[in-house]
């Protein structure tokens, strides 16, 4: 079955003076015209996730919340992607556990110190003290910016 | 050769991911109704938690050991799931998963250090999800799941095992003497297929040990136990006899019960109870292609509570046997008029569709009887097929089905089910479960995501 017509008080609500009307299955393809000439290359349409994420399996998105990192552009309400199978190098913008909590903050590592630097000047950097340990739980790959709707 | 896979704590693991806090500190998730224990950290374990343990008999742990009790969140642990078996399935060609927690691995074919791979995969699980895990290898499916066991419990336990096998346990390495001495410290109830009862009796006879068993001979196993047992010591002695299970038979019964979140007295809820039961369970049976020629119903108190007790259960078997949700529902209604009693505070109630079958086609099934329906249990014959249309439902199930799937479970219902199931903020039903502790769906659903400080 190709079709299906509508109930008669539903049309009746739509429009009294329009013919029956009806519904169609978008499913069946009618053969009728020109060709498309695109038909055989077989394009696919950019796929967000295939170029945004690079390890599937280890990708996690997380919001972020505050200003501190406004000048590596991330701001307020971003979503950030997140890959844990990237190695954490100096430079990155990382995701770092600190007493329980996520902070997101950019790894400076040098001479086999760490510091986590905010990208404002009015947020202080996070430089861990003697003995105590930061996880990296990973690395921020991208971030997206939803503008107001 | 074999491996087993497995997540450490796997439901507790998957909550740390997400709330880093919460490592180092004992921590259980509660079944779906927060009603006992069913994953326990290392720390509620040291804390004496068991496994099952009712909430309300732990709960005092809370104020005095900082207990955490966390309700499931079965979307967060499924799609964890998903990301560890599609990791694990780097370990060898082919995979089964067999639990939402753990897989067997076939490694023939597969060249290199095996206990290498096993270490390199496990360390990557660590790192790309944050799970731990721990891998058994052996040449049978029994002992790969033997060697999980000195994995894990190596690494909780030290000193139970050597501390080398702690993670990684690869039996096939081992000389014949250090295989044997591990079978010989390892207690016979640990032995995949050995439940606590079969346990029981072995231990009665003299067979402590996983070794004991291994060295019985098959005469014995097979006139004292059971050739399923006899299967077990040869698997034991390194003869594979059970093969990976790619496509998982089909169940032999599909069971949905619940807790409810406060008691029922009344039978109006109970009728919606059993309704939404049976038709998720329908799903499942519609699923897996089969037709149920019996519905299961129960209803009972709870057995914690001091208040009268009553448990009931009624088997009615159906005429024909279906896959139709109406149908089924229709019985298990039928059912639970018949066993409802007022004046108990009901705490749970169940629905199982039973004998199941393959489906066959309309025309092959007009003419079967429900033969096998055991006539102990013949309680009440219900007959659809005398009450009016006769039509195929099929479409109607695929329909209803396909809506469900892509629009939220729920979205279509039989109407007993009641229309006012929870849907987003408003108010539960009485019968729907607490879940009052569940984490959000960080991995799950956009406006859930976990939250960073920047």
């Amino acid at each position: 079955m190709n079709s299906i017509q509508a109930p008669a008080d539903l049309i009746g609500a739509l429009d009294r003076h329009a013919p029956a009307a009806w519904l169609f299955d978008l499913g069946a393809s009618v053969q009728a015209g020109f060709p498309s000439p695109a038909q055989d290359l077989g394009a696919k349409r950019i796929d967000l996730t295939a170029e945004l994420v690079r390890h599937p399996q280890a990708t996690f998105l997380m919001r972020a919340r505050g200003d501190s990192m406004r000048d590596a552009g991330i701001f307020d309400g971003d979503v950030l992607i997140v890959d844990r199978a990237v190695e954490p190098h100096s430079g990155h913008v990382v995701i770092a556990v600190i007493e329980g909590d996520f902070v997101c903050k950019t790894l400076l590592l040098r001479a086999g110190r760490m510091k986590l630097k905010a990208a404002n000047p009015c947020f202080p950097d996070i430089v861990p003290r003697e003995g105590q340990t930061v996880e990296i739980w990973g690395v921020v790959t991208a971030a997206i910016k939803q503008m107001p709707r | 050769m074999f491996a087993l896979l497995d997540g450490n704590n796997f439901y507790v693991s998957c909550e740390r991911v997400f709330r880093p806090s919460l490592q180092g500190v004992p921590v259980v998730v509660l079944s779906n109704n927060d009603g006992c224990a069913i994953a326990r950290s290392n720390e509620a374990k040291a804390l004496g938690v068991r496994m099952g343990h009712p909430w309300f008999q732990i709960r005092h742990l809370e104020a005095s050991d900082g207990l955490v009790a966390l309700s499931a969140n079965f979307a967060l642990y499924g799609d964890m799931s998903d990301r560890m078996m599609s990791l694990a399935a780097g370990l060898g060609p082919t995979q089964e998963v067999y639990s939402i927690d753990e897989c067997f691995i076939g490694l023939d074919g597969v060249r290199g250090d095996l206990t290498a791979r096993a270490h390199a995969v496990r360390s990557r699980i660590l790192n790309w999800l944050g799970l731990p895990c721990c891998i058994g290898l052996g040449a049978t499916k029994t002992l790969a799941k033997l060697a999980n066991h000195i994995a894990k419990t190596a690494e909780r336990k030290p000193g139970s095992y050597p501390a080398e096998l702690a993670q990684v346990c690869d039996l096939t390495r081992l000389s014949e003497d250090a295989h044997d001495a591990l079978l010989a410290t390892t207690d016979v109830g640990e032995v995949w297929g050995v439940g606590p009862r079969i346990g029981a009796q072995l231990r009665e006879a003299g067979v402590r040990t996983a070794l004991d068993l291994a060295r019985l001979d098959t005469a014995t196993l097979r006139g004292g136990w059971s050739v399923t047992l006899e299967r077990t010591a040869r698997e034991l002695q390194g003869l594979s006899c059970i093969d990976l299970d790619h496509a998982p038979q089909p169940r032999q019964q599909i069971a949905c019960t619940r807790s409810f979140g406060q008691p029922v007295t009344t039978l109006a809820p109970l009728i919606e109870a059993v309704s939404e039961f049976t038709s998720r369970a329908a799903v499942r049976l519609r699923a897996q292609d089969s037709a149920a020629g019996a519905v299961l119903v129960f209803v009972r108190t709870s057995p914690f509570r001091k208040s009268p007790q009553y448990s009931r259960s009624v088997v009615v078997p159906l005429a024909h046997p279906t896959q139709n949700t109406a149908r089924l529902v229709g019985a298990a209604l039928h059912g639970l008029r018949s066993i409802y009693q007022s004046g108990y505070a009901l705490a749970k109630a169940g629905v199982m569709l039973v004998q199941l079958q393959a489906c066959l086609p309309r025309d092959a099934q007009a003419g079967t009887t429900v033969g096998s329906v055991a006539t102990s249990v013949r309680q009440g014959e219900f007959d659809f097929e005398s009450l009016g249309s006769t039509r195929d439902a099929g479409h109607l199930m695929k329909a209803l089905d396909e809506v469900n799937a892509r629009w939220g479970r729920g979205t279509l219902k039989i109407a007993s089910a009641q229309a006012q199931m929870p849907r987003h903020d408003e108010v539960a039903t009485q019968w729907t479960g607490k879940q009052e502790r569940r984490t959000p769906g960080y991995t799950t659903c956009w406006s859930e995501m976990p939250v960073v400080r920047a």
